[in-house]
């Protein structure tokens, strides 16, 4: 232990004594990143500079194009990667603060596409009646003169939409990051503004400010765990590389509890990210609190960024100990699944059963990264654990998305209409929404010939591969009862009797239409022919180490 | 023989159901539009054209597989689009094919007051159709599994928005669990894949590839049970069996048929092609149990159908009876058994059908599903009498009638196996009687009930929906071999692959004469 912290203070102290040596950017390996930064400051300067009444077409023109530009800069990314086949390729960037390889790629343009859909959502003007599903003036208190004079003047936030790319950007950054500190300024850049869009609804409030404090409060005390993991595995290896880290691991040199602790708290902050039990708590009242568009963006995007995150880490970084946290996190995914799809059973509200749905499907996720093959003993031909969760995550994003968009077309007098008895006999009033809503449950449930069943699929499959075929059976178990709750509000939408007044379905403008319509047209694509995408998740490779 | 024609027979029903789905709804207003219930029908008298034509151009001395097609799906899970028909599975395709039009037709006025008008509920019916011929065809293994939970969805359908006050928990119950037994095959399906993706021939669903690589033993016991539980429930046997009452009492008449006669066939076929077939070794180490069980729902099913008052449950209890006897006759593991299974699935189908039909129509009359509102029915409805009692009479294996042949046959191969279990299984046949012919009499015999006293009797219609099923079992009970020459040599390459040879006969057809006595006790 000494001699070790002896090697560390004269490794550091011999560091500095070399000359700084400016980093080299590879600029063209990062302009998705630099695409994103740079719309969502541009934004900002459109909300300086452009007059009010402009603002809006200015925001939604720019942030369809920036994100649109930072996906063919990332298809172009893609085509350069220096080497192809199965194995890993791509680069180490920034001196080792990025990496940008095949699986980075790949949730970037995941995210992208995702982000791409998610802004038509926030763009969305019809239902409210010519205005956005964001405060008026979030500033103004609700219930006072100041907040009625704001909507009767028609008044509405589009800084969401630079909020938005600032969030995406964090998101970019999170999966690419190749050491601690990157890591922990993505998490820090795609929280602070999902933190504040979760606050600015429209209607309900205060429940979304709510949620948004919650939501702040829980994350900045998971982001101080992160933090003191970080500090520990510093301490460990003396780097904040993962490069250096992973060396370290393998050599097993240092104390074993500090690593060990780190690993614990670094888990932490990123499973309360991806909204695994048992840091899911915030999971119900910030998805039901903010307002819809937000929680489709954040259920959908956060989930790709974080997870893909979380992969770098423990597959490269910790991966050489991985026979320390796998069975952590086979305890955590049973865990997850076991809350996601039990407590979904009791939920009256569609966003919360949604929220607790997407618990679920972060066990299952979970379930395929515990099925962690060992890095040589890819072939090509076998499905590959971070194979099946990439396109897991794809599925999941798309549905996710798409059921999501439903719920902001049901409303009536007072907004949406969340509460599940509101929608009992909703098939027989406009059967074709909820056929729609249906199918995204039954994809969320995993029937045959959806995207849910060919992603279940690969993350069990990949599970038993390596292994941990109990932790699949749990999980088949567990689907059954998630069946169930999805079953539930399939009966209540088809075979109850309409409510008296039950709400109506607004027709939404094509903006939301495109989103349902390409939730549909992906999950069904990706549970009847998922061949390309699982192509594309298998040459997307390993992690660069 | 180019032509892909068992996708173009399940392509049809599925296209004709779209089509259906779409045109003006039927039997809204005064003006009932019967055009989609038309266009219902002809789209299964055409799918039936189409199959019919692939059962005459089966070649029975030909290869095991006919008809085939095989293209990649999905290149990474080694999944297959992959079709083909043996004797097993041509049987069962042409069953489904003769029984839809049948179920169509009787069902004519069963979806106008459904939840969602006569469109959807025929439109649910040809899917079904088209998914039943796929799941009957497919020789991979993970198109199979897709389609075998897939045809959970229209049935759900089915059952939720046709049918009794209590319907949606009869659905839910069937949905859940369906589900569980299809998700712990799932878990099962996803072993195979790790099984064959680790053994030289690669990652395949196959079943020609998978059937040569070797698995270990104690894993392919385990991935037997994931099979076979699923297909337990599915077939349904005691104790998984109880979802099937509720769903045969909430579901219309035609429901019933569907999911009886046809869907429940998935379990039973999937014992005979993917269990025996993918893991001999395990299937013969369970043998015991699963005859136990198999014996067990013959006498659980059959002194459970004599104790119900509600026929819709009572049908459905004796086909869970009926169902111990193709499994039994499956896991005897010789030729006499698994043909007389293979040929049971085929007239089980038939015969309860018309039960189902003949009991739905009567039930349609009176409004009342309860055996004591009902007496004297043969004074005013002849017609209606005479087709409940030779759906009955089939279905306690009349001979004479085609249940006869299977049943016995079903009962040789026991006895071959072990006398026992055909001596536990024999007491079944006494029972049925009871429970068939205790429900003629105490519904159509006796004293004109005055509720029943202006019953009509079975119309054009209707007797036109029975006939055809009422003219197979009369045929097939006296000339059963255009069936059983196809099934034979399917069952004879089934058997070499589990390593079961039929015992030697060391006393020229001994068991047989015994399984004629027993079998002629109850007459």
């Amino acid at each position: 232990m000494t001699s070790s912290l002896t090697a560390l203070v004269t490794s550091a102290a011999a560091e500095p004594a070399a000359e700084f040596a400016k980093p080299s950017i590879d600029y063209a390996a990062l302009s998705p990143l630099l695409v994103v930064f740079g719309t969502a400051v541009l934004g900002v300067l459109v909300e300086a500079f452009v007059g009010r009444r402009s603002r809006y077409l200015a925001q939604t023109v720019l942030s369809v194009a920036g994100v649109a530009g930072a996906l063919v800069a990332t298809v172009w990314v893609a085509s350069n990667l220096s080497a192809t086949g199965t194995a890993a390729r791509g680069g180490i960037e920034i001196g080792g603060a990025f990496a940008v390889d095949g699986p980075t790629v790949f949730l970037w343009g995941t995210i992208l596409v995702l982000s791409l859909v998610s802004v038509l959502l926030f763009a969305e003007r019809t239902l409210e009646g010519g205005v956005t599903a964001f405060a008026g003036q979030a500033a103004a208190l609700p219930g006072t003169s100041a907040e009625r004079e704001a909507s009767t003047k028609g008044l509405e936030h589009t800084e969401v939409f630079p909020l938005m790319l600032f969030s995406i950007g964090g998101m970019l950054m999170f999966p690419a990051a190749n050491d601690l500190i990157t890591m922990f300024v993505a998490l820090e850049v795609l929280s602070l503004p999902l933190y504040l869009l979760c606050g600015l609804a429209r209607r309900r409030r205060l429940l979304s400010q709510e949620a948004a404090l919650k939501y702040f409060l829980l994350g900045a005390f998971s982001s101080g765990f992160f933090l003191y993991g970080i500090a520990l595995v510093y301490g460990y290896a003396g780097s904040m590389g993962f490069a250096d880290i992973a060396e370290a691991v393998t050599g097993r040199i240092g104390g074993q509890p500090l690593l060990l602790a780190g690993i614990g708290l670094m888990a932490v902050g990123m499973l309360f990210k991806v909204g695994a039990a048992p840091f899911h708590s915030w999971t119900p009242d910030v998805y039901q609190g903010a307002p819809t568009a937000v929680t489709a963006f954040m259920a959908a995007c956060t989930k790709v960024a974080a997870f893909g995150a979380l992969l770098r880490l423990f597959y490269v970084a910790f991966g050489a100990a991985r026979w320390d946290w796998t069975p952590m996190v086979a305890m955590i995914a049973v865990i997850t699944m076991l809350v996601g799809c039990v407590l979904a059973i009791t939920q009256s509200d569609v966003k919360r059963m949604l929220a607790y749905s997407s618990i679920s499907h972060a066990g299952f996720i979970l379930v395929g990264f515990v099925g962690l093959t060992s890095v040589g003993s890819f072939d090509g031909t076998r499905l590959s654990s971070l194979q099946s969760v990439l396109f897991y995550l794809v599925t999941y994003g798309f549905m996710t998305l798409g059921a999501f968009a439903v719920v902001t077309v049901v409303r009536d007098a007072g907004g949406e209409a969340t509460h599940l008895s509101r929608w009992a006999g909703l098939g027989k009033e406009s059967p074709v929404l909820a056929g729609v809503f249906a199918f995204f449950l039954l994809s969320m449930a995993g029937i045959p010939l959806t995207s849910g069943f060919a992603g279940k699929w690969a993350v069990f499959t990949s599970a038993v591969s390596g292994g941990a075929w109990p932790l699949v059976v749990v999980a088949v178990l567990l689907s059954a009862v998630a069946a169930f709750f999805y079953a539930r509000v399939i009966v209540l939408m088809f075979f109850s009797d309409p409510i008296g007044e039950g709400p109506v379905v607004m027709s939404p403008s094509i903006l939301t239409t495109i989103v349902i319509a390409v939730g549909v047209a992906v999950t069904v694509v990706l549970g009847v022919y998922p061949g390309p995408v699982l192509d594309l998740a298998a040459t997307a490779g390993q992690f660069v180490r | 023989m180019n032509l892909p024609l068992l996708t173009i027979a399940l392509l049809l029903p599925v296209l004709g159901a779209v089509v259906v789905a779409v045109l003006p709804q039927a039997g809204h207003g005064t003006s009932r539009v019967a055009l989609p219930k038309q266009v219902a029908l002809g789209v299964s008298l055409l799918t039936l054209a189409v199959v019919g034509y692939v059962g005459i151009a089966f070649d029975t001395d030909g290869a095991r597989y006919q008809f085939t097609e095989t293209h990649e799906w999905i290149r990474v899970f080694g999944a297959h689009y992959a079709l083909g028909v043996d004797g097993i599975g041509m049987t069962l395709v042409l069953m489904t094919a003769i029984l839809t039009p049948v179920v169509i037709l009787a069902s004519w006025y069963d979806g106008d007051d459904g939840r969602w008008g006569a469109n959807a509920f025929f439109a649910w019916i040809l899917v079904l159709e088209g998914l039943s011929i796929c799941v009957f065809a497919a020789t991979d293994v993970f198109l199979f599994y897709v389609v075998f939970e897939a045809t959970l969805i229209p049935i759900y359908f089915l059952i939720g928005g046709f049918g009794g006050p209590r319907r949606s928990p009869a659905a839910v119950k069937f949905l859940i669990y369906n589900l569980l037994g299809g998700l712990l095959m799932l878990a099962a399906v996803v072993g195979l894949y790790v099984v064959s993706a680790r053994s030289a021939v690669g990652p395949t669903y196959l079943l020609s590839e998978l059937t040569t690589v070797p698995i270990e033993q104690s894993t392919a016991r385990w991935l037997f049970v994931g099979f076979f539980v699923a297909f337990a429930i599915k077939a349904p046997m005691v104790p998984v069996h109880t979802w099937l009452p509720d769903a045969a009492e909430e579901g219309s008449a035609g429901t019933s048929v569907m999911l009886v006669s046809i869907l429940d066939k998935i379990g039973t076929f999937g014992m005979i092609r993917f269990c025996l077939q993918l893991f001999p070794e395990a299937s013969q180490w369970a043998t015991p149990v699963v005859l136990t069980l198999a014996v067990v729902s013959v006498l659980w099913g059959a002194l459970a159908a004599i104790g119900q008052d509600n026929i819709p449950r009572l049908i459905a209890y004796t086909s869970v009876s009926h169902f111990g006897f193709i499994v039994l006759g499956i896991f005897v593991l010789n030729s006499y058994g698994q043909t007389g299974s293979t040929l049971y699935m085929f007239n089980h189908g038939m015969s309860t059908a018309a039960l189902f039909l003949v009991a739905g129509f009567l039930i349609r009359r009176r409004g009342s599903q309860l055996i004591s509102d009902y007496g004297g029915v043969e004074k005013v409805a002849p017609v209606l009498a005479a087709m409940l009692l030779v759906a009955g009479l089939s279905s306690l294996s009349l001979p004479g009638l085609s249940p006869f042949i299977s049943e016995f046959l079903v009962l040789q191969g026991a006895f071959a196996h072990g006398w026992w279990w055909a001596a536990a299984a024999v007491l079944g046949i006494v029972l049925a009687a009871l429970y068939i012919l205790l429900m003629y009499q105490r519904t159509m015999t006796g004293p004109t009930v005055p509720s029943v006293a202006g019953l009509k009797d079975l119309d054009v219609r209707e007797v036109a929906a029975l006939a055809p099923l009422v003219l197979l079992i009369v045929v097939l009970g006296f000339f059963p071999q255009p069936l059983t020459s196809m099934i034979d040599p399917a069952v004879a390459a089934t058997l070499e692959q589990v390593g079961a040879t039929d015992p030697a006969p060391t006393v020229p057809s001994a068991p047989s004469e015994a399984a004629a006595t027993e079998q002629e006790s109850p007459e």
